[in-house]
This record gives C-alpha cells, sequence and structure tokens, in this order.
C-alpha cells in the first residue's frame, strides 16, 4: 500500500524517467517537423545508421564507450552533491597523461604493459585537474560549478599550447603528437574476433576497461565505508559532518576520482582509436556525460545504458545527417539538450500528475476493499 | 607607441561590448537568485536570430527585437525549470547552452543551406559605426584628436547603449524599489515574501531582462561585429562574462571594469600574436586567453578580495513545507 505523495519504486526508477525522455524525444520530433522533414523517417535512419549493419553497431558501442566514462565521472560527484561540470577539461588532460605514456613506451613495451601505465597515467593527470577546483570548493569555499568550468577553458589553452609548440613533431604542421607504435595502441575488436563483422569501426578494448569501470564504481559507491560516507555526504552534508565524516576530505577524495574516470576517456580515443593526441579530441563528449548521468540516474548500469542511447544517436545521427542533408548532425547536440532539460532540470515536472493518478487507484483499491 | 595604445584600447572597447551586455545580463539575473550558466546559450540563440532576422528583413533594429525574443524565450525556459519547477539551475543552464548550440546550427543549415551560418550582410542591414560630432574636425589635434575620433566615436550604436547601460544598471538595481527587492529576494526570499511581494514574479522579471540584455549581446556579434551569424561565434564569451561577474563581485560599475579588463587581455592577446617582448620573447597568446579564467579561479579562492555570491543563489524558493 503507498501513501499519498509516495510512487512504488518501479515508478520511480522506470516510469519517471521514462516520460522524461519520452518528452525529450517528442520535442525533438517537432523539431523536426519544423524543418520540414519527417520524424519517423528520422528515427528510421537514426536506428539504422547505429544497429542496422555491423559497422554501426561497432561505432555505437565506441562512441559509447567515451560516454560511459564522462557519465561515470559526473555520476559520482553526484552522489557527494557535488556538480562536475570540468569532465570536459579532466578528460582533455587525461588524454595527456595517457598520451604521455604511450610516447614513452610505444617502442620498448607490449600495449598490454602500455596500457597499463597509460590508465595510471590518464587517471592521474584527470585527478589532477579536478584537484585544484576540489580543493577550493573544500577549503574555500569556492563554487565548484565555476571553478571546473573555468578549468575547462584553461585546459584548454594549456593543451592548445603543449600540442602547438611542445609535442608536435619537427616540421608537421598538424598541432598532435607523432602516431604511436603498436606498443601504444590497444587492440581493435574487429583485429581480435574476426568473425565479428564490425566493419571498420573504432571500437576497441577500452570498452572492457569502461564495463570494468563501472564495476568498480558499483562497488566503491555501494559496497565501501568509503561511498557510504560519499553518499552520506551528499544526501545531507551538515548530518554527515556530525556523524564525523570529513567534508573536505570526502569532496576532495570524490572530485579526485571523479576527475580520474573522466581523464580515462583517453583510453578510447587517444590509445584506442586515433593513436595520437589531437587537439580537441573530447569533442563534448565530457558534457555529454552530464546528460548520461542524469539519465542512468546515477547509477552504473543506468549509465551503461544511457550511454547506449546516446552512443546509438551519435552513430544514427552521421546516418541522419547523410541520408537527409537538412538535418545536420547537430541534432544530437539538441535531442541532448532535450534530455538534459527534461530529466534533469524539469525532472519532477510529471511528478505531481502521476502522483495524484496513483493516489486516486489506490483510493479506488480501498473503496473497493471496504465494500 | 601613443596610436598604438589607442587602438589597443579602441579593440579593447569593441571586445569588452559583449561581455558587458551578458554580464550585466547575468547580474539581474543571480542578484535575485538565479544562477545563470545559460548565458553563452542566449548570447548564441540571440545572435542566430539577430543574423537571420537581419538578413530577412534587411533592417538590424528587427535584427536586435529577434534577438531579444528569442533570447527571453530561452530566458522563460532557464525561469520555468529554475523558479517554477525548483529544478536545478545550473542543470538548466547546461540544457540552454546545448540546445542553443544545436539549434542555431540546425535551423541555420536548414534555412539558409550555408553550413550553419546565416548569409552575409550587405551594410545597411547591420549596426554600422556612428561617427560623433566633430569627430572629423578634430582628428588631427594632437592627442585628443585620435582620442576623441578613434576611442570615443566611430564605434556602433550598440557599443553606447552597452556603456549607458552600466549607470542605468546600478540605478535600478540601488535606487529602486523594484531594485532593492531584487537584491532582497536574492539574499532572502522569505523576507521578501513575508513582505507580500511575489519571489516567483520577480525572479522571473529578472530573468526576463537578463534575456533582453543577452539579446543585445547576441545582436552585437552577429550584426554590429561581424556581418552574420557564424557557428558557435559566442566562443565562450558567455562564460567570460559569467567570470566577470563573479570578478566584479556582482556590482555593476565592477563589471564594467572587469569586462573593460578582459576586453583588454583579449585585445592584447590579438595584438601580442606572433611578436616578441623584449628582454622576455614570445609570450604564448594562450597565455592571454586563459588569464580571464586564471584571475577569476584566484579570485574565487579568496586569495585577493573575496567573491560572495548573493546568499539564495541556486537555491529554489519553497513557500511552504509540505
Amino acid at each position: 500500500m503507498t501513501k499519498q505523495g509516495q510512487l512504488p519504486r518501479w515508478v520511480d526508477y522506470g516510469l519517471l524517467p521514462a516520460l522524461n525522455l519520452i518528452a525529450a524525444f517528442i520535442v525533438s520530433g517537432l523539431v523536426v517537423v519544423v524543418i520540414g522533414e519527417d520524424p519517423f523517417e528520422a528515427v528510421k535512419w537514426i536506428v539504422y545508421g547505429a544497429l542496422g549493419y555491423g559497422e554501426g553497431v561497432g561505432f555505437t558501442l565506441f562512441y559509447a564507450t567515451n560516454f560511459i566514462f564522462t557519465g561515470l565521472a559526473v555520476a559520482v560527484a553526484f552522489h557527494a552533491g557535488l556538480f562536475n561540470i570540468g569532465g570536459e577539461g579532466q578528460a582533455y588532460v587525461g588524454g595527456l597523461g595517457i598520451a604521455l605514456a604511450c610516447l614513452a613506451l610505444d617502442a620498448y613495451m607490449p600495449w598490454y604493459v602500455t596500457m597499463i601505465f597509460a590508465v595510471l597515467g590518464g587517471a592521474l593527470f584527470g585527478a589532477a585537474w579536478a584537484f585544484i577546483p576540489a580543493w577550493l570548493q573544500a577549503k574555500r569555499g569556492s563554487h565548484i560549478v565555476i571553478t571546473t568550468i573555468m578549468f575547462n577553458f584553461i585546459a584548454s589553452s594549456l593543451m592548445v599550447y603543449l600540442l602547438a609548440n611542445l609535442l608536435i613533431p619537427q616540421g608537421s604542421m598538424q598541432p598532435s603528437t607523432r602516431n604511436f607504435d603498436v606498443g601504444g595502441q590497444l587492440p581493435l575488436l574487429r583485429n581480435m574476433w574476426p568473425t565479428l563483422d564490425l566493419g571498420q569501426s573504432p571500437v576497441n578494448l577500452a570498452f572492457f576497461i569502461a564495463l570494468v569501470a563501472c564495476v568498480v564504481v558499483w562497488l566503491l559507491i555501494w559496497r565501501t565505508k568509503l561511498g557510504f560516507e560519499i553518499r552520506s555526504f551528499g544526501a545531507n552534508p551538515t548530518a554527515a559532518q556530525y556523524a564525523g565524516i570529513s567534508p573536505v576530505r570526502i569532496i576532495v577524495v570524490t572530485m579526485l576520482i571523479s576527475g580520474a574516470l573522466a581523464g580515462l576517456m583517453g583510453m578510447n580515443e587517444v590509445m584506442g582509436s586515433q593513436s595520437k593526441l589531437l587537439l580537441d579530441f573530447t569533442a563534448g563528449y565530457g558534457f555529454v556525460g552530464i546528460a548520461v548521468a542524469l539519465m542512468g540516474r546515477g547509477h552504473p548500469i543506468g549509465i551503461i545504458l544511457a550511454s547506449m542511447l546516446f552512443g546509438l544517436l551519435y552513430q544514427g545521427g552521421a546516418e541522419l545527417a547523410f541520408e537527409i542533408p537538412t538535418i545536420s548532425r547537430e541534432m544530437i547536440v539538441v535531442i541532448q539538450a532535450l534530455v538534459i532539460l527534461f530529466a534533469g532540470a524539469l525532472e519532477h515536472m510529471f511528478r505531481p500528475a502521476v502522483e495524484s493518478f496513483f493516489a486516486k487507484i489506490s483510493q479506488t483499491k480501498q473503496a473497493e476493499g471496504a465494500a | 607607441m601613443y596610436e598604438t595604445l589607442i587602438l589597443v584600447l579602441d579593440s579593447t572597447v569593441r571586445l569588452s561590448t559583449p561581455l558587458l551586455f551578458a554580464c550585466l545580463a547575468g547580474l539581474y539575473s543571480e542578484r535575485s537568485g538565479v544562477v545563470d550558466i545559460g548565458l553563452e546559450g542566449k548570447m548564441l540563440g540571440g545572435a542566430f536570430a539577430a543574423g537571420a532576422a537581419a538578413y530577412v528583413s534587411g533592417s538590424p533594429w528587427i535584427g536586435l527585437a529577434a534577438a531579444i525574443l528569442v533570447s527571453c524565450l530561452l530566458a522563460l525556459i532557464h525561469g520555468y525549470a529554475s523558479i517554477t519547477q525548483r529544478g536545478n539551475q545550473v542543470v538548466a543552464g547546461v540544457a540552454i547552452n546545448f540546445l542553443a548550440a544545436g539549434l542555431t546550427i540546425l535551423l541555420g543549415q536548414a534555412w539558409f543551406g550555408q553550413g550553419g551560418r546565416t548569409p552575409q550582410l550587405d551594410k545597411a542591414s547591420r549596426f554600422s559605426e556612428v561617427t560623433l560630432p566633430f569627430a572629423d574636425s578634430i582628428q588631427d589635434v594632437p592627442y585628443i584628436g585620435l582620442l576623441y575620433s578613434e576611442l570615443i566615436s566611430g564605434h556602433n550604436a550598440l557599443v553606447y547603449i552597452s556603456f549607458l547601460a552600466v549607470p542605468l544598471t546600478w540605478w535600478i538595481i540601488f535606487r529602486t524599489r523594484f531594485g532593492l527587492r531584487l537584491r532582497a529576494v536574492g539574499e532572502s526570499p522569505a523576507a521578501v515574501d513575508t513582505a507580500g511581494i511575489s519571489v516567483g514574479w520577480l525572479r522571473y522579471r529578472a530573468v526576463l531582462i537578463c534575456g533582453i540584455l543577452c539579446g543585445f549581446s547576441g545582436t552585437y556579434l552577429a550584426i554590429g561585429q561581424s556581418a552574420g551569424f557564424i557557428k558557435d561565434m559566442s566562443a565562450g564569451k558567455g562564460f567570460i562574462a559569467l567570470a566577470a561577474l563573479i570578478f566584479a563581485k556582482w556590482k555593476p560599475v565592477n563589471a564594467m571594469y572587469a569586462c573593460l579588463l578582459f576586453g583588454f587581455l583579449d585585445a592584447v592577446a590579438i595584438r601580442m600574436q606572433g611578436q616578441e617582448i623584449p628582454g622576455i620573447g614570445e609570450v604564448p597568446v594562450q597565455i592571454f586567453q586563459a588569464l580571464p579564467y586564471i584571475l577569476t579561479v584566484v579570485l574565487l579562492a579568496g586569495f585577493v578580495g573575496r567573491a560572495i555570491p548573493p546568499k539564495a543563489s541556486g537555491i529554489p524558493y519553497v513557500k511552504e513545507r509540505t
């Protein structure tokens, strides 16, 4: 029996997010109508492009890998009540750590040794980039949203400088590092399992690293003392502090973990697919993490599902732009914005209606029971 | 040397203008207790509307009106989410930014087919430079002539409007009843509510003023400074304006100085490209680009003065316990 104002769990975790998502998709469909195209035709191409053939599936998984990392990063910070908008910058700087490991080791080591150092490098650099905003929030009370935004821009300037002046191979005009040797490349799934039909898609071993990260985050948040402290602090900072949890420690540690997760995104892009560090390789994926974390409700399973959905949109969106040229790739950015709006900022919009609906049902049931 | 200085200052004014509009816009919103990360998006949406409407109508003023309309619509979405629905204001702002970034290119491509930009505008459909009286006649007077004709005269109308908006904002915020209530609602909404004044309506008005000013900012970018909308043309200026607002400690006159400072850094960065400073060598341009953000972080850290936001900013107002 549910009380007034309380909803069954499946409504809270299933129906309401689904309603929000549907609202976002309906508005996206209206945008397509405004452009003068058929939204159902558009959906058809998106789904076909993402799932209709092997290469599309590969690309979907490839994009999803990026979003799992950045989504986990945002979600971990959310659990402590922190909003880490700096995933983009942390992923960018994390990519530097990965690239440095690859540049140093690729000629001497096999990929699986380089990979260990690359993971460490990416996590370390990403965490380092999150450290200053975290420390400032914890010690000086500077708002972490603003400082992480500022650090995104600082990262961008820093990386342009490093790539254009220090990391660029001599005689090259393109601001990027040299190509990594085989020792600095993660194996592609299409080479690991040639029987799998993945076309020329760049999906690689980083996909499994991302899944491992999901398990680690789940264990950390729900099965460790630190995770309990993080969740307590996020739910009620004052009570947590009263219970002896140090706010400074939780803020800094959570942000370090968050930054490290974002930093690992480069495993997929830098070491997995491009085999070099490119300018702006993060391409906004750090921000997609916000949408993914909101939609996935901060849970690794939800994040994997949301990442798959966004991977599907990114890959399908490319197909869509190719098939219907009046709808450009930015359609995905619009869908992403609407998902953030409806699943995030307007999270509770449908709640009152759904609540009164369920209250009515339980009332009629009670009346029937009495009769 | 003097001429170089005047030229750098001249471009400082030009580069500060969009920042100043957006910064004052954010000031109204944040003073009322609504955190606005979406300045960037409203600016971009406004710029696109200005470019598109000015092209279709041939009039810069209709471009401005369209920009204000679009920017206010985005502001209302932000307001609805953060005031009426009491959603997370930062999340709403992020959504606005993406919405504008995506829609401008999507609609631009669908309507004009030029890869997301609006068609090049002719002179009549842009805001052209205003020559102040006597600017030509005293041009040759040493020092003052150049100062007057280059630095003070010869900007478009929006530049002057932006600098006039500073004293106007100061007056509204600190000398009118509306301003007093606006400040109060950002510090202690419960007190304002107790006095019988609607918290929501006050905040909606603040958010709408924010939309209007962001519309001006976008218009300046698209049809004041350039001859049409280019995709992603706001290029982080909304965030620099946000940084300037914090740097200015949410005060209008300080906001002008902060925007001028950040505009100056931008102007110097453009000027310094590839040039050597005697004794130091070539300074990387990226330092100047990152400096506004670094300065803001330093200020936020509270090592040099302390930036304290309005007390209730970012917190949705709940009238009653339920």
